[in-house]
């Protein structure tokens, strides 16, 4: 290998103005963000937003129209070789390759990247902790939809890259495959793996992820800790089931968030709506409340704040 | 081995192993296509005599052609359909997000071509032996004919495979093109018992040096003179193997 270390080794991914159109549609615009050594990264986003084609592009799928990507220092353009060595990509599609059996599959998939017998016990462990041992000979096209989503997870693994991208690893699979998945992942991520995760699974992200990126039309909209992004709109949600009693007043109805089955959900900022205020409104307009509870914004409140301004502007 | 090594053999060995399992499809059945072209070309031309090939009877004429044609054939075939297949199902994504350089691609996917070829002819030459015997005068010649021409045509199928988007149009390629000018080239019959106009027309096929080339290295003698067949057949592959490794290196319809 011929590699050339860049001083800024402490990027696990490092995505440097990257832009990416295809014909008059921009993909990408100029996006700029490093992801660091050990973290595990929520790249966050709706439905073509950018996402798959900047994972594309780290990988070396799609090729950005400007712009560099890194990974712990290597040009995925100029010095493909040592920074593909380094990357582990799950894709999003379900892909596999017919001709060959699990095991087989495994074993090829760690040859493209220059590693032979010695990864052998390692891709068996794989195996092992994906639940994949009963289908170990069997013929990757006779594999059930969850099944082959584990031996794509293992593909990617094969030779133990210190940067993994999961791109929807989750999707369509069901709940015993995730809770596997993700004690594999923290297992990975405890021992150094920098991951990267796209889900749309928020409540995922939100429990995984230490950072977040949201990519809306192209652009980073939000780029923080998940503690600091669930802290930065200053918002609670107050739930009252109603009774038998005057309706809400209109001075609370622009507030509701959701209404459903006599239970409204009013989204309260809390320096403007001190919650004091709103039971003496409640009070005063002489509204029977059966049930409250509070709720603190999750992720899935910011995700759906931060996207509809993107929409709105 | 180096990884970078690694990565090529690794490439090659699931490139053969890919044939390998539908062995049936891949070498039988062209070798029984091609064995019942003989069956009836040979009982009905039999008795015939080829003009400039004094001496041989008409099957051994055909052989060495046949053999030719069905290794065209079958090299276009290997890296064709294997690289459609991988693009159209989606698992061109396991090799192109490796650190595989284009050598390695071009490399894998032609020295597979080649052993496929071998194969072929090797199932096509000791299945022949039941009807004729066949003398082998000038064996570089006619193994740098072999190689040259089966490396041409696995690049033509780089090309073609990385070029189509759907199966419709490696059928369209195999079907308009290769098949066309590999008949067409005096696998059946000796050029010089052709009209004026299409013997001048075989003499810009590149498939008629390959033929005629591969039956010098048999008899010690052609329609053409070897070196005349070598330059145009390294000239080919020299051609498609530059526009198919080009095509590899630039990702042309692989990396968008």
């Amino acid at each position: 290998m011929t590699a050339t270390m860049n001083t800024s080794t402490l990027d696990a991914l490092k995505i440097d103005a990257v832009q990416k159109s295809y014909g008059s549609l921009q993909a990408l615009k100029g996006v700029s963000f490093s992801i660091n050594r050990g973290e595990f990264f929520g790249l966050l986003g709706p439905n073509g937003a950018g996402k798959s084609t900047l994972i594309n592009t780290i990988a070396g799928l799609t090729r950005a129209t400007s712009g560099h990507i890194s990974v712990l220092g290597h040009d995925t353009v100029t010095d493909f070789r040592t920074a593909r060595r380094l990357l582990g990509v799950v894709p999003q599609e379900l892909v596999f390759d017919p001709f060959f059996n699990v095991v087989d599959m495994l074993r090829i998939q760690a040859g493209y990247y220059g590693c032979g017998e010695e990864v052998w016990p390692w891709i068996d462990e794989m195996i092992e902790r994906l639940e994949l041992k009963a289908k170990r000979t069997a013929s990757m096209r006779s594999l059930s939809g969850g099944m082959k989503r584990r031996v794509l997870i293992a593909q990617a693994l094969v030779h133990k890259p210190p940067v993994v991208i999961l791109d929807e690893p989750t999707a369509g699979v069901d709940v015993e495959l995730r809770r596997t998945l993700w004690a594999f992942m923290r297992d990975l991520h405890s021992q150094g793996t920098t991951v990267v995760l796209t889900t749309h699974y928020l409540e995922e992200a939100q429990e995984m992820c230490s950072r977040i990126a949201i990519l809306d039309k192209g652009e980073v909209k939000a780029l923080e800790t998940t503690g600091a992004l669930l802290g930065r709109h200053p918002f609670r949600f107050l739930r009252l089931k109603l009774g038998e009693g005057a309706p809400l007043p209109d001075t609370l109805r622009g507030l509701i968030a959701s209404e459903k089955d006599g239970v409204v959900e009013l989204k309260l900022e809390i320096a403007k709506h001190p919650i004091n205020s709103v039971f003496a409104a409640l009070r005063t307009a002489g509204v029977v409340i059966e049930d409250v509870h509070t709720r603190e914004p999750d992720l899935e409140d910011i995700f759906i704040e931060l996207t509809r301004a993107g929409s709105a502007a | 081995m180096n990884p970078d090594q690694r990565g090529f053999y690794t490439l090659l060995k699931k490139e053969v192993m890919r044939f390998w399992a539908v062995l049936g499809q891949t070498v039988s059945a062209p070798v029984i296509t091609a064995l019942l072209y003989l069956l009836v070309f040979a009982q009905a031309l039999s008795g015939r005599t080829i003009a400039g090939y004094e001496g041989l009877s008409y099957t051994q004429f055909l052989v060495p052609g046949l053999i030719m044609m069905t290794v065209i054939q079958n090299a276009f075939a290997n890296t064709s359909s294997s690289l459609i297949q991988s693009k159209v199902m989606g698992n061109i994504v396991f090799t192109l997000m490796a650190p595989l350089g284009p050598l390695e691609w071009f490399g894998a996917y032609i020295l597979a071509a080649l052993v496929r070829s071998v194969l072929v002819a090797v199932a096509m030459l000791a299945v022949t032996l039941i009807f004729v015997r066949l003398p082998i005068e000038q064996p570089l010649a006619l193994l740098a004919v072999f190689l040259l021409s089966a490396g041409s045509l696995a690049a033509l199928g780089i090309i073609a495979g990385l070029w189509a988007q759907k199966f419709d149009q490696i059928a369209a390629f195999s079907n308009f093109i290769v098949t066309p000018l590999s008949f067409l080239s005096g696998v059946f019959y000796s050029v010089h018992a052709l009209p004026a106009f299409w013997y001048t027309a075989s003499h810009l096929n590149p498939f008629f040096y390959m033929i005629d080339g591969f039956r010098y290295g048999f008899f010690g003698t052609a329609d053409m003179p070897i070196a005349l067949s070598l330059a145009w057949i390294t000239t080919f592959f020299a051609v498609v193997s530059a526009i198919a490794y080009w095509m590899l290196h630039t990702g042309y319809r692989m990396r968008k």
